[in-house]
């Protein structure tokens, strides 16, 4: 199988999927001529020309908005986000236009339409820079919000991200473009919805997703020097929520750390807490812990940034804590 | 002197003549440290950068030097001044300590914004500097914010707010434009058209030409000056902050300039060739403020050396100071996110018994 990078993966998808399909165009800054601010849109101009890879003015919200409106009107956009940072300035958009238009009118248009770009902390980039937004847009009903962490994810989710007849916010992790990993080549679909254990354990049950996977891995890993077993999952889908796969661990283990990067004010982890406790109260031993980012805007020093995010540290006593 | 009336002519500059006092040969080479200042000041940058000391991103304004250092310099200490993220020449241009802006990059407890900003978040509180801006022409509204209390608290002060020639198409910058003009706000907006907006070159990205056009459809004074003659700068500047100072009218300035690097650190610049980048540098802000000040005998060879060793100095020291200085403790992460006197603590849990 190719070892590709998670850019690289996003980038087959997006070929791919405008290869098999004349509706679907990209637009955004610098995706065009630039190749993409983080280069996950390289080449696709020379392959599919100016008509259908689009740069972009710095115009967040009259691009969004025109995403919407093609949308509705038959194609199937994918807006590129530089960073999710920066969807804030069309967060109008998204919100009001995109996740309401098919309810509004009784169901007569659909917004076949994908949002993507990266987004994340630990790279200094400072608080305008650096946020995890997934848990804002997953308030939002009618939206689905996909966070990949590993590069197969990244392809086939973006793949059914672009095939799905809803609007999908696509929220990638900075952190991970140069990640490798072995992809399938050609069609490969991952279905939206689905989370994915990617370590198996028995003592705990870790719930994370992007990043935060890798950090929960990686604390994973130190764990089992101690002779704790930890179970990741990975949800890969935030909204919707897959509760079984979850349930599933949790029966097992009887007990959960959540790992997310948001800040701790009604973060996802806050909504998975709480089916856990309505649905699998009698499983529990211990409560539920979360780990988030601390309840601050993001320092630019990065010893600060370090200790905000969720780091390893924080994890393994997160972990430890829920089995004392 | 120009009327409001002559002001709303579309597009146009107010006048030729220039209403600034003329400079003593101390206030020419002020200029002139103050731009080489910030030019080694960028170039120490640049190498912390590659040093990995500087983090993040780091936009350098190199080229650019003339229009922060004539614009600001045609305002009074307590006017206010506002940009987007490529700020480090406009707070040394404000008089801000290099030292402290150094350390800002280097993320240290005695950077301007006590290493929670970094290169694109530098504030100065005491030196009306509101900024140091990330997102892309948000700062065009809080612009107007400012403008708006310097005429309601009856200051007599005046604001310039920055953008780039990329900023002008967010529709924050429309709007506030529009409320600029209707309310008779005393702002200065000056677009730095340098060219690009990252990788998008001007044509590429905005309709119509010159920018300076988009004040027409408000009925808003609008001026163009070269950006590589700090003279050109300071005598269009004068006139929009007089206009803003006595008649509490708006303008729109497009200063044309060019940056010599890529738009960040981490750009290699492939979208724009070699040859046109030489060609710009024949028409260094330095250089050419040099040169004049050369052939009109204000000073010597000499004299100019001596104020680049002077600055070049200056931003060595503030290097090792931002090297030698302390990061912030990690307590620092919960300061600076409410007021003090007002400080929102979570809610003390009563000992209940669990
Ligand atoms: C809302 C928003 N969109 C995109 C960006 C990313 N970005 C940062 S600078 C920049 C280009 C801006 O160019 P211009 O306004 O010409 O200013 P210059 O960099 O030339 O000073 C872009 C696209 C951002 N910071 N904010
Ligand atoms: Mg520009």
């Amino acid at each position: 199988m190719q070892v590709i990078t998670y850019r690289e993966a996003l980038n087959q998808a997006l070929s791919e999927e405008m290869e098999r399909d004349e509706r679907v165009f990209l637009c955004g800054e610098e995706v065009a001529e630039y190749d993409g601010a983080y280069k996950v849109s390289q080449g696709l101009l020379k392959k599919f020309g100016p008509k259908r890879v689009i740069d972009t003015p710095i115009s967040e919200t009259g691009f969004t908005g025109l995403g919407i409106g093609a949308a509705m009107y038959g194609l199937r956009p994918v807006v590129e986000f530089m960073t999710w940072s920066f969807s804030l300035v069309c967060y109008d958009q998204i919100i009001n236009n995109a996740a309401q238009v098919r309810y509004m009118s009784g169901g007569q248009f659909s917004v076949p339409i994908v949002f993507r770009g990266s987004s994340g902390g630990g790279l200094q980039v400072g608080a305008t820079h650096s946020h995890t937004p997934e848990n804002w847009y997953a308030n939002v009903p009618a939206l689905t919000v996909i966070t990949p962490a590993f590069p197969d994810d990244a392809k086939g989710l973006l793949k059914s991200a672009i095939r799905s007849n809803n609007p999908v916010c696509f929220i990638e992790n900075e952190k991970l473009y140069g990640y490798k990993d072995e992809v399938p080549e050609g069609e490969h679909l991952i279905p939206i919805g689905k989370g994915k254990i990617r370590r198996a354990g028995n003592d705990v049950t870790i719930i994370s997703n992007s990043g935060s996977t890798h950090r929960a891995l990686a604390a994973a890993k130190l764990l089992a020097e101690d002779n704790i077993d930890a179970e990741v999952i990975d949800l890969r889908t935030i909204k919707p929520l897959d509760f079984d796969l979850i349930a599933e661990s949790v029966v097992k283990t009887n007990r959960v750390v959540i790992v997310e990067e948001n800040k701790p004010y009604a973060g996802w982890g806050a909504q998975v807490t709480y089916e856990i406790q309505k649905l699998l109260f009698d499983h529990l031993d211990a409560p539920v812990n979360r780990i988030t980012s601390l309840d601050v805007p993001q320092p630019y020093n990065g010893k600060l940034e370090q200790s905000v995010l969720p780091n390893e540290e924080r994890i393994i006593a997160g972990v430890r804590e829920t089995l004392a | 002197m120009p009327t409001a009336d002559k002001a709303t002519k579309k597009g146009q500059s107010l006048s030729n003549s220039s209403i600034l006092p003329p400079l003593d040969p101390q206030g020419k080479l002020q200029l002139y440290r103050q731009m080489l200042l910030i030019r080694r000041f960028e170039e120490k940058a640049a190498q912390a950068f590659q040093q990995a000391k500087i983090k993040g991103f780091c936009h350098l304004y190199i080229g650019q030097e003339a229009v922060a250092v004539g614009t600001i310099s045609t305002l009074t200490a307590e006017d206010a001044v506002i940009t987007a993220y490529r700020d480090h020449g406009h707070a040394l241009a404000r008089g801000m300590d290099a030292n402290s802006c150094m350390a800002e990059l280097f993320g240290k407890i005695t950077g301007c914004s006590r290493g929670k900003g970094g290169s694109m978040h530098f504030f100065s509180a005491e030196k009306h500097f509101y900024g140091g801006h990330g997102i892309v022409g948000g700062q065009s509204a809080l612009g107007i914010g400012l403008a708006f209390g310097q005429k309601y608290l009856n200051t007599g002060r005046v604001t310039i707010c920055y953008l780039g020639d990329g900023a002008i198409n967010q529709g924050a910058f429309h709007e506030s434009l529009n409320i600029a003009a209707l309310w008779k706000l005393p702002i200065i907006y000056v677009i730095e058209n340098n060219g690009y907006a990252m990788g998008t070159s001007v044509a590429r990205s905005s309709a119509g030409d010159p920018l300076v056009k988009r004040a027409d459809g408000y009925d808003m004074a609008g001026l163009i000056a070269d950006g590589m003659d700090i003279d050109d700068v300071r005598a269009k500047t004068a006139e929009a902050v007089n206009l803003a100072r006595t008649e509490s009218l708006p303008t729109l300035m497009e200063i044309r300039t060019y940056r010599y690097r890529g738009h960040s650190m981490s750009d290699p610049g492939n979208y724009r060739t070699r040859e046109e980048i030489e060609k710009y540098k024949k028409f260094d802000p330095i250089l050419l403020y040099r040169t004049r000040l050369l052939d009109d005998k204000v000073t010597t060879d000499d004299a100019l050396e001596a104020i680049d060793k002077e600055v070049t100095a200056e931003a060595q020291a503030a290097y090792d100071f931002a090297d030698k200085s302390e990061d912030p403790a990690f307590e620092t992460v919960y300061e600076d996110i409410f007021a003090p006197e007002d400080q929102i603590d979570e809610i003390p849990r009563r000992n209940l018994p669990l």
